[in-house]
């Protein structure tokens, strides 16, 4: 019987880079930059970590595929480094990696990084790219924001919000993480935004406007995790644990099978469950502080309350439109701007959520300090498209 | 007695204005004036030869027995393979068993007549019927006279021994080198000589000799002959040749040209089938073919053509106007426009792949599980049924010709589409299964959730790098098709 994670893994230090459109650096100078706060706030040497896990989505557009980018670009000491991927989930699956193997006992200190270096690939958003043989003999070679759309067309007809509604929603979500990156010095986007702006932005697809999809970024965020008792040898203070990290993964039904209406996440409801019971959280509405979830576009956000349990289903706008969410609300989400703001370097932002959560649970967040320090901060990571990806949630809080 | 059994035709959606054609080129070419009436069937960029050919054989295969088809002739003189069979691709989207005869008949206007004469010969040998098919895709020049009487099209017409519609009387053929017009391989325009030449050496002389050799060896008399069909891009000919044989003649199909215009090789054949839908029992009909030389053949309609149906007719009618010359010229690519960079994203086909997948591919067959009944596409080993999944108990299932409902869509300004936007979304077919798909042929409003659509055979991807054309299956919506 497996006895999980919870409270088993402690972060030791953390880092990330300026998100943005980073145009004198390569993704080497990407993970050095996160590689040396996250160093700096571990107060450890380089060698003494043990294992490292890299993440990167898009390799074949920027560093290149196995581990050895990473060792290389930081001169790690021949250690372990397994190269994960899993679409946008890969920064989240980046730190399953090293914190499970602590958890397990196979290392007592070990790294995760992730990093994209997107904006040498000649236009904006993500690069046009097979998916596989089969795949593209199949699929669609479409684009992210088109696969999100869709969710956001089925899930306005199955609870009957008009098209207007619907937006005013998703651009409230827009609004308000626009509004947060403006205290976030690293951020990408930091300009404050209307609702108006939003309304009348140019679709891009049907009914996502420019304002409801997040840019891609250059960016590294990065982890140090080892156990609690070396950590407080450390000496470090105001341990931040793992209480779960879970992850779920489309197996076809979603696109194959006939019982999915194409309006919800099936796997995020999944990652959400098993995430909530490994840290003993029963409801999650009340038990909740802070959200950093997959908000690659606006309506992702709103759908992702209700797949987190956190508003009931098909009541999600009402709850945005009411402020629940916002960063003087009742669970700020995306307090650091999001995906939306902050940016979305593929493979970092799984890193750079917890990024924010673990500032945030140590007071360290400067301008963006939630007053009232949360119990349980969450992280929602997801990749692929609505009708088939891959799921992860996190969920870390104060140790003692 | 052999004879055709059943027809169909298809004429893509979208109709162009030969006032727009016309106000193009009026700086250049005045003189095409008299041509700018009507319009051009215009196929939309995922459409050519093969793909029409589909529809028609579809829409000929929904009626008629099921007596199993022993060989697809495809004949047209705009096939996309030179060397690929275009008539096997048939064959795999129709999917019709691997046991069979399949071949590409090309290099006249006359191909699609003289195929139809070897279907009825070869009808006449076996108790299996053949399916003969003939499609046009318009290959001409800018500013041309055939660009603005041309259209793109198909028809297609099953051809067996059982309770056939029209009876096959008899044939007759002569092949002379009379070059009215040519075009050389790989070339992507016709060269063609004095029309006034064509008309009073060729077709008055030829045709006329033809059909009047015809009708005597078949011992028909001219007056008995109801409905005289001379495919001729020339004005006038017709009533001229009808005249000088003492046939009756009336232009049944002004329709077919004034609306979706001269289809070319296909012409012949969709000029019978317009014509078969609207006769009745008891006519004789003489269908000529015309290029280097002649084809003649006789029917005669039976009780069994009032079954025919208006489906034709209706698609000739039907058809949504476009002004946007431009957009045809991008589309036939004679106009090489700026696509950005997404368009540079790679379509290199795994042709092993391919071949391994060929049924899902070409023939949209998915599988449905013989334990649970539970439908899926694309077939994969292991069934759908997340609770009890089961390994190789799939049996192949054709969704081809199943209605489905859209489930999800949208339309998207971003991803890279040659005719943007670009629509798509999922769909659940009646009976289950399930699949993500793209639209084509969206007029605007019409795809949402729920919307009725069915499945279409078109150009999934074009590898302008190595040359190749990938097939697949789109979704259309039935509301207006």
């Amino acid at each position: 019987m497996a006895s999980g994670i919870k409270d088993k893994v402690a972060i030791l230090g953390m880092g990330c880079s300026h998100f943005g459109e980073r145009w004198g650096s390569d993704a080497e100078d990407l993970m050095i930059e996160a590689f040396a706060e996250c160093l700096d706030d571990a107060g450890i040497a380089a060698k003494e970590i043990d294992a490292a896990w890299l993440g990167v989505a898009f390799d074949a557009m920027n560093i290149g595929p196995s581990g050895i980018p990473l060792s290389t670009a930081l001169r790690l000491n021949n250690v372990p480094v397994t190269k994960v991927e899993n679409f946008c989930a890969t920064g989240t699956e980046a730190l399953r990696g090293a914190v499970y193997a602590v958890a397990s006992g196979a290392a007592d200190i070990a790294l995760a990084l992730g990093v994209e270096k997107l904006k040498d690939t000649g236009y904006g958003g993500l690069p046009a790219r097979t998916r596989g043989t089969r795949f593209d003999m199949l699929g669609i070679a479409g684009s992210a924001p088109g696969n999100f759309a869709q969710v956001a067309t089925a899930y306005g007809a199955k609870h009957r919000i008009s098209r207007e509604q619907l937006k005013q929603a998703m651009a409230h979500v827009s609004v308000k993480s626009h509004d947060n990156a403006t205290r976030n010095p690293k951020a990408h986007l930091r300009k404050a935004i209307d609702v108006d702006t939003v309304m009348n932005a140019p679709i891009v697809a049907e009914p996502l406007g420019l304002f409801d999809c997040c840019g891609v970024s250059d960016g590294a965020a990065c982890a140090i995790v080892t156990t609690p008792d070396i950590a407080r040898g450390l000496s470090k203070k105001d341990l931040v644990s793992i209480k779960a990290l879970s992850l779920a993964v489309s197996n076809g039904w979603e696109i194959q099978g006939s019982g999915w209406d194409g309006s919800y996440f099936h796997t995020t409801r999944i990652a959400a469950k098993r995430a909530y019971e490994e840290a003993g959280i029963e409801k999650p509405r009340e038990e909740l502080g802070l959200l950093e979830v997959h908000d690659c576009f606006s309506i992702t956000e709103l759908i992702t309350m209700e797949d987190l349990f956190i508003s009931e289903e098909g009541n999600a706008s009402a709850d945005v439109l009411d402020g629940f969410f916002d960063a003087d609300g009742r669970i700020p989400c995306q307090i650091d701007g999001g995906l939306k703001c902050f940016g979305h370097p593929i493979g970092a932002s799984g890193l750079r959520m917890v990024y924010e959560n673990y500032l945030q649970l140590q007071g360290r967040a400067g301008e963006r300090q939630r007053r009232e320090v949360p119990q349980y901060a969450l992280s929602h990571n997801l990749g692929g498209a609505p009708n088939q990806n891959v799921s992860g949630v996190s969920i870390i809080g104060l140790l003692d | 007695m052999v004879g055709i059994t059943s027809i169909g035709g298809y004429l893509p959606r979208r109709r162009l204005s030969r006032q727009a054609i016309f106000e193009a080129h009026r700086w250049f070419n005045g003189s095409l004036a008299p041509l700018a009436k009507g319009t051009k069937a215009m196929a939309n960029w995922d459409e050519d030869a093969v793909t029409m050919g589909v529809e028609a054989a579809r829409t000929c295969l929904s009626q008629g027995d099921t007596a199993v088809v022993g060989s697809v002739l495809l004949a047209s003189t705009a096939l996309p393979f030179v060397d690929r069979q275009n008539a096997g691709l048939i064959k795999e989207a129709l999917y019709l068993p691997d046991e069979i005869l399949t071949l590409d008949v090309t290099g006249s206007q006359k191909s699609a007549t003289s195929a139809l004469i070897s279907a009825l010969r070869q009808a006449e040998q076996s108790t299996g019927k053949v399916l003969c098919i003939a499609s046009h895709l318009s290959v001409d020049r800018p500013a041309s006279e055939s660009e603005i009487s041309n259209g793109d099209g198909a028809a297609a017409l099953c051809v067996g021994n059982e309770r056939p519609i029209a009876r096959f009387l008899g044939a007759h053929s002569v092949s002379v080198d009379f070059v009215d017009h040519y075009r050389r391989t790989g070339s992507d325009h016709d060269y063609r000589w004095e029309s006034r030449w064509v008309r009073e050496e060729g077709c008055l002389k030829i045709i006329t000799d033809v059909v009047g050799e015809t009708l005597g060896r078949l011992d028909i008399d001219p007056e008995q002959v109801r409905y005289l069909l001379i495919p001729s891009v020339v004005p006038g000919i017709s009533p001229k040749i009808a005249k000088k044989l003492n046939v009756q003649y009336e232009d049944v199909t002004a329709e077919l040209q004034h609306n979706a215009g001269f289809l070319g090789g296909a012409h012949p054949l969709a000029m019978f089938v317009h014509c078969l839908e609207q006769a009745v029992p008891g006519e004789t009909i003489v269908l000529v073919g015309f290029g280097q030389g002649c084809d003649v053949l006789v029917f005669e309609t039976t009780q069994e053509v009032e079954q025919c149906g208006r489906a034709f007719g209706d698609a000739i009618r039907a058809g949504q106007l476009t002004e946007n010359y431009l957009r045809y010229l991008v589309f036939r690519e004679r106009l090489d426009i700026e696509r950005g960079m997404r368009a540079e994203l790679d379509q290199k086909t795994a042709l092993s792949a391919h071949y391994r997948d060929r049924k899902a591919i070409l023939g949209l067959v998915g599988g449905r599980c013989r334990e649970s009944g539970i439908v899926q596409f694309p077939p994969n080993r292991m069934s759908i049924d997340v609770d009890k999944p089961r390994l190789d108990t799939q049996e192949e299932y054709r969704l081809a010709d199943i209605p489905a409902r859209v489930v999800t869509c949208t339309a998207d300004h971003l991803a890279y589409t040659p005719d943007p936007p670009y629509y798509y979304g999922m769909i659940e077919f009646d009976g289950g299964g399930r699949m993500a798909t793209e639209f084509t042929d969206v007029a605007e409003g019409e795809i949402d959730v729920g919307a009725a659509v069915k499945m279409m055979f078109r150009i999934k991807a074009v590898d302008d790098r190595r040359d190749f054309v990938r097939y697949f299956w789109k979704a259309v919506s039935t509301a207006t098709n």
